[in-house]
This record gives structure tokens, C-alpha cells and sequence, in this order.
């Protein structure tokens, strides 16, 4: 049963990495990353993350990728046609893509890994909860302080404005 | 029987899209895409290792839980310079972004 689940999330995952990969219109690829999102989140039900898999949905899905959509649409009148690769751009990133894939699955392969999951003695939700407010409290505060600081700088980017074309 | 290779394999195989769609894509939001692909990947192999060998510890979740936090950050930061980038040149072609070549 673990097997089927695990396959169909994979494919599922692969088809969206693949789609994001092939797809020429940048509206198409957006919804390919949602499906390779969507898979993820499957995923990680599978490896006992509950709270991760609905973090992913939350933040990745219902978040990240609505940002990715708001700014293609507000760059919709950019030229898609210009914005293709070259056959020997192509080849190039498929030729190294294709080395580091060989590179890995060989390592990955000859490498002997425990089969069997590791048991967790304690609830997963909770355990996370007391290491996030416990061993990884720092990074916990920092990681509020970087989202504040994130949310002002991107707003004052993002800002239109007037003269920005003679500042360059 | 799944076991952690089949999941190292998946997340490799995710990786090289990433890294592809960054390689081959001239659109700076087809980009971030690719980023976003190869940051799932990694978090893939993050819970993947704590699920099957880490016993009590839950570090990986936890590293993968930051993970999708800068994550998020990094995408809001990269639109906005995106935008900013668009009005300037009314593109989004990271080609044209050579003004500050040396």
C-alpha cells in the first residue's frame, strides 16, 4: 500500500518538476510547480510529517505560488516568445543537468542506507512543537525577525516610484 | 518496501529539474520557479534522513520547517525586485539585467 501511495505521489511530483521544466508559457509552468508542490505535500504525509506536509500546503501552495502568480500577471506584457531558450542553451544546461543526475543516483545507489524507518517514541506534532520553542529557539526568533525585515524591504521595493527610469 | 533510497532518488531526480529550469530559463519568475523546485528537493531528502535514521530527533522537520520559511521570504524579495526590474525595462528577461557589469 506504502508502495502504490509512494508512486503515485512521486509521479505526480515528477510530472509537475517535469511540466515546470518543458513548459514554454510561464502561466502554464506555474500550475505544473503546483502540482509538483501538491506532490511534495503527499510526500511528506508518507514520511509521518503531518505538520510539515500542511505547512507545505499553507505556506508553499497557498502562498508562495500565489505570489509567483501575482507577479506573472503583473508582468503579463513581457514578451514570451524572446523569453525561450536557445537550442545551445538547451543542450548545454541538459548536458550538465544529465552529468549531476548520473553523479547523484550513482553515489545514492552504491551507498547503503537503512531500509526500515526509524521508530519515533514520541507524537510527532508535539515533539516538533518543544524542539521549535526548545533546542531551536534562536533560530525561531530569528526566523520572525527575517520574515519582518522581509515584509518591509519587499514593500518598499515593490513601490512605485515616479522618477525611477532617470535614477538608473 | 520504500526505503530511504527511493526517496534520495526522487529528490535527485527533482534537484536536476530545478536545476534545469534555472539553466535553460530566460524568464527571471521561471527562475525562481526552478529555485523553489530545488529548495523542495532538499527539503524531500531533510525529512526522508529524519524519518528513516534519526530515531527520536526530529532536526530534520525542523531544518525543513526553516527551509519553507526562507523560502517564502526569498520568493516575496525576489518578486518585488522582479517588479522593480519590469518597470525599469519592461522586461523580465534576466538577459537585459547587465547594467551593474563591470
Amino acid at each position: 500500500m506504502q508502495a502504490i501511495l509512494f508512486y503515485i505521489f512521486a509521479a505526480l511530483t515528477l510530472a509537475g518538476a517535469i511540466g515546470v521544466v518543458a513548459s514554454r508559457n510561464i502561466v502554464r509552468a506555474a500550475v505544473q510547480l503546483l502540482l509538483a508542490l501538491l506532490g511534495v505535500a503527499a510526500l511528506y504525509f508518507l514520511l509521518g510529517a503531518e505538520f510539515l506536509a500542511a505547512v507545505q500546503l499553507v505556506i508553499y501552495v497557498g502562498g508562495t505560488l500565489v505570489l509567483i502568480i501575482f507577479g506573472v500577471m503583473l508582468t503579463a506584457r513581457a514578451s514570451q516568445k524572446l523569453l525561450n531558450p536557445s537550442r545551445g542553451e538547451q543542450i548545454a544546461g541538459l548536458v550538465s543537468a544529465v552529468v549531476l543526475l548520473v553523479a547523484l543516483i550513482a553515489s545514492i545507489v552504491t551507498t547503503r542506507f537503512p531500509d526500515q524507518p526509524a521508530p519515533l517514541g514520541r507524537y510527532s506534532l508535539q515533539a516538533l512543537g518543544q524542539d521549535l520553542l526548545g533546542d531551536y529557539l534562536l533560530p525561531f526568533e530569528l526566523a520572525s525577525l527575517l520574515l519582518l525585515a522581509v515584509m518591509i524591504g519587499a514593500a518598499y521595493l515593490a513601490k512605485k516610484r515616479p522618477h525611477a527610469k532617470g535614477e538608473v | 518496501m520504500i526505503g530511504l533510497t527511493h526517496f534520495l532518488i526522487l529528490a535527485a531526480i527533482l534537484f536536476v529539474c530545478g536545476l534545469l529550469t534555472v539553466l535553460t530559463k530566460r524568464h527571471a519568475i521561471g527562475i525562481l520557479m526552478g529555485v523553489e523546485l530545488m529548495l523542495n528537493a532538499a527539503n524531500i531528502n531533510l525529512v526522508a534522513f529524519n524519518h528513516y535514521s534519526a530515531g527520536d530527533r526530529l532536526d530534520g522537520q525542523v531544518f525543513a520547517l526553516f527551509v519553507i520559511v526562507i523560502a517564502a521570504a526569498e520568493a516575496a524579495v525576489a518578486l518585488a525586485i522582479f517588479l522593480n526590474f519590469y518597470n525599469n525595462f519592461g522586461s523580465v528577461d534576466v538577459e537585459r539585467a547587465n547594467e551593474l557589469r563591470g
